[in-house]
């Protein structure tokens, strides 16, 4: 894993990767604490955050999107299945990198709060929460765009997914409003769901049985709960949009909560997708 | 040292290997050989741990390549079709990488990357960008990554693809040198270069094996191709009478040149081509003709080759 590690990073610092993403995540946190922080003169950094979070939907695919994917176009990955490594530590190792190369630059920013203070009361409790947590999210995100880009050896194609997914996740909560919030309507997605998770496994595992058995089997589940008891589809679906917004539990932070319960959701989805890039690099051995 | 088991691989309906079995012992050079597309490619990657099998298995020095994949990757290096190098970095740090990879540390990693540079003849261009190097220089890195952790077994898949002569040349060089201290096993359609540095040779087609034996071994299967062909300026009747006196030459094939010369192609089921070609020569001095030219023909690894991998429809449809 080490040697993946050291490898990543001195790939990113010697091609322009490290340098733009930085550029880019600097930019926009400067561009927020120029008009939160000194034009209209707000003491609280954490709202700079709160502001500069959509970048993510920029400076995440830049930095994830040839992270697997290259390896692929280059046939490099046949070295890496050959060498005595397993492939959860090239993972892991890849990860970590892409982690290092994000800390960077928010090692600068965390500096800023600590200057604001020098002019002002900064509560700096919640602005290093905010940080913390800003951290965590992007780390998320980091981790589903390496899966992102180990379904494909097109680096263009792995960014161009990796957008409009961080763009749909970030006005899920939006979206949540406009959605049916009926029982039969979110009863009605979920069969949707099912039907399309169906897909998803027929074509990874070339398994009709398996994925019809999965999908059918949800469906009845479905069809029970809601004909037992369809007061428990009240409102699913919104609910669901918004449980599963990675955004939304930043603001909690930045409105100054610090929350357990997000840092342990942000955790969650990490070893989600880090899980499933495993799964996707194991299974290129299978085909 | 290594066992290779009842090996089948399918991509969906088509089948690449089928029920693959051999062994291969401590030092020495094997041959893969094979027409386009007759699974050679996809042994050696299931042999290395790169791709899956749907069946049999794969014992690297009791090592089995699915269940201790770690141990037993430690005892083989590979080079795949492909050199698979980073382009934006110098061989000295991909095989930096490559030796951490691989487990080597400080000084240890020092010496070997010092000791592969060398095997390889890449130590002029070792602070070079991969992506400018020449196509006989990357395969070098990728046999010089292949090197390092001193595996007891290389595997090469068609390293002399695409190189001009001199390269292959001293490709094969490399390879016979690395024969003596380690067990080579390299793919290849190409007959001569098999011949040229292999002590044994497996012949694959259509995924199975059909033959497993020493060059040698394999052009004897073959004994009733040996042949004499020579031009004489002699009539096509004077020849007929002169091979008729002949015993031990069965047929023959005359073809008339614009020169004079008449080309004349004999088989013969003797073992000593030798005597006839004597006597050939003697009957056509008798007979004041000349001989321009008389050669030996013994059946060679070719057509070995072509007789074993034909009749199974010879071309797979890959």
């Amino acid at each position: 894993m080490i040697a993946v590690l050291k490898h990543e990073l001195s790939g990113y610092f010697h091609s322009l990767t490290a340098y733009i993403f930085s550029a880019f995540l600097l930019a926009f946190v400067g561009i927020g604490a120029l008009i939160y922080n000194i034009q209209s003169a707000v003491a609280n950094f954490e709202y700079v955050l709160g502001y500069v979070c959509l970048g993510f939907a920029v400076i995440i695919p830049i930095l994830t999107m040839r992270v697997i994917a290259e390896e692929r176009k280059q046939k490099t990955d046949q070295l890496l299945y050959s060498l005595p490594i397993r492939t959860s530590q090239i993972v892991m190792g890849k990860y970590f990198a892409l982690l290092t190369v994000y800390l960077v630059p928010l090692c600068i920013v965390a500096v800023y709060p600590i200057i604001f203070a020098q002019f002002g009361e900064v509560y700096l409790p919640t602005s290093y929460g905010s940080l913390f947590a800003f951290f965590m999210m992007g780390a998320a995100m980091i981790a589903a765009g390496t899966f992102i880009s180990s379904l494909t050896e097109n680096q263009g194609f792995a960014a161009g997914i990796a957008v409009p997914v961080i763009l749909l996740n970030y006005y899920s909560v939006t979206l949540a409003e406009y959605v049916s919030a009926t029982a039969s309507g979110s009863a009605a997605a979920l069969i949707v769901t099912a039907v399309l998770l169906g897909f998803v496994i027929r074509h990874l595992t070339k398994n009709q049985n398996l994925a019809y058995g999965v999908s059918i089997l949800i469906m009845l589940a479905v069809v029970i709960i809601y004909l037992a008891d369809s007061s428990r589809f009240e409102g699913l679906l919104p609910d669901i949009m918004t449980k599963l917004s990675l955004f939304e539990r930043f603001y909690t932070f930045v409105n100054g909560v610090f929350d357990l319960t997000a840092i342990i959701y942000y955790i969650t989805v990490i070893i989600f997708f880090l899980f499933l890039s495993v799964q996707s690099l194991e299974k290129r051995r299978y085909n | 040292m290594i066992t290779v088991e009842h090996l089948t691989k399918c991509y969906g309906d088509f089948t690449a290997v089928s029920n693959l079995s051999f062994e291969i012992d401590e030092g020495q050079v094997y041959g893969f050989l094979g027409p386009n597309g007759a699974g050679k490619s996809t042994t050696m990657n299931i042999m290395t741990g790169c791709l899956s099998a749907t069946e049999g298995c794969v014992w690297i020095n009791g090592h089995d390549i699915f269940e201790e994949p770690e141990q037993a990757k430690r005892a083989i290096g590979y080079l795949p079709e492909q050199p698979p190098l980073y382009m934006n970095e110098t061989p000295a740090e991909y095989l930096k990488f490559v030796g951490e990879a691989k487990g080597l540390r400080g000084r240890e990693l020092q010496r070997q990357i010092e000791e592969v540079l060398r095997q390889a003849k890449i130590g002029h261009v070792k602070d070079r960008l991969i992506s400018a190097l020449s196509k006989g220089y990357r395969q070098r890195v990728g046999i010089a990554q292949a090197l390092l952790g001193n595996p007891e077994v290389i595997i090469l898949d068609e390293p002399t693809v695409g190189l001009d002569p001199i390269q292959i040349i001293e490709i094969r060089d490399l390879i016979r040198q690395l024969g003596e201290t380690h067990t080579v096993i390299l793919s290849s359609h190409i007959l001569s270069e098999v011949q040229a540095i292999c002590e044994k040779v497996l012949i694959i087609s259509q995924g199975k094996l059909v033959a497993f034996d020493r060059p040698e071994n394999l052009e004897k299967l073959l004994l009733a191709s040996n042949g004499i062909s020579f031009t004489a300026e002699a009539s096509e009747e004077e020849i007929g009478e002169v091979l008729g006196s002949i015993s031990h030459i069965a047929e023959w094939e005359i073809q008339v040149q614009e020169d004079g010369g008449t080309k004349v192609f004999a088989r013969t089921e003797s073992e000593n081509v030798k005597d006839i070609c004597r006597e050939l020569f003697f009957a056509f001095a008798d007979r004041k003709k000349a001989i321009l030219e008389i050669s030996s023909r013994k059946a060679n690894l070719e057509d070995v080759f072509i007789e074993l991998t034909e009749g199974e429809s010879g071309v797979t449809e890959e």
